[in-house]
């Protein structure tokens, strides 16, 4: 599906430096305990698809939500982490998630 | 609030991953193969989401999630999601397996998959 056929627009570009919402609404999510509130880079859009915590309930979920796989360095996420500092952790993360 | 749900567990510790090859009771593979026609991967008529089953899957109360395998789960959680779009009713369920019970267990037969 082509992100102008669903018209979704997607707010974010590559390389946009983005952070998830901290947030911890009920319901069905899809966004990790242990990656909200942090930022990272876009590293691409997938697409766009029905939103799966709306499909959850029953509903539709359109408008479909643009999707980002979004580049976390490790060492932002974990705390003490003790690895390579050039480690990274990608994420795919609908849009309705993420801030500026 | 509930800041973290218990299925939530990514980056908790969580001990060693064992790296065998699974083995499937029959009874697992059936549900794999209730689980894809029922969301429409194999046949014309979905009657639900992946997601409803991911919902219903996180709403099993901690002690019973942690003592389930994955199929137990999902047989558990696709058979609310009947339930909650009418599919069945509580009383049907609940006549059919008072049905059941007592038949001869089926084949318990170990078998890996094939994917």
């Amino acid at each position: 599906m082509t992100l102008e056929k669903l018209g979704t627009v997607p707010l974010y570009s590559i390389g946009d430096r983005v952070r998830v919402r901290d947030a911890a609404p009920l319901g069905h999510i899809r966004t990790p305990f242990y990656i909200r509130g942090h930022a990272g880079v876009v590293e691409r859009i997938c697409g766009a698809f029905p939103n799966p915590e709306e499909l959850a309930q029953q509903r539709d979920g359109l408008p479909a939500q643009p999707l980002y796989r979004v580049r976390f360095r490790q060492q932002d996420v974990w705390p003490g982490y003790r690895g390579n500092p050039a480690d990274v952790i990608e994420l795919e993360i609908f849009q309705h998630w993420i801030e500026a | 609030m509930i800041e973290r749900g218990h299925h939530d567990m990514g980056g908790l510790p969580a001990g060693k991953v064992r790296r065998s090859e699974h083995a499937y009771d029959d009874w697992e593979l059936r549900v794999d193969a209730l689980m894809m026609l029922l969301i429409g991967v194999v046949g014309e008529s979905r009657r639900m989401t992946v997601d409803e089953l991911r919902k219903n899957v996180e709403a099993l109360a901690p002690a019973d999630y942690d003592k389930m395998g994955y199929y137990d789960r999902w047989v558990i959680s696709l058979t609310q999601t009947m339930i909650q779009r009418g599919v069945i009713t509580t009383d049907e369920l609940a006549r059919k397996l008072e049905q059941v019970r007592g038949l001869s267990p089926i084949s318990r037969r170990k078998r890996t998959r094939r994917r």
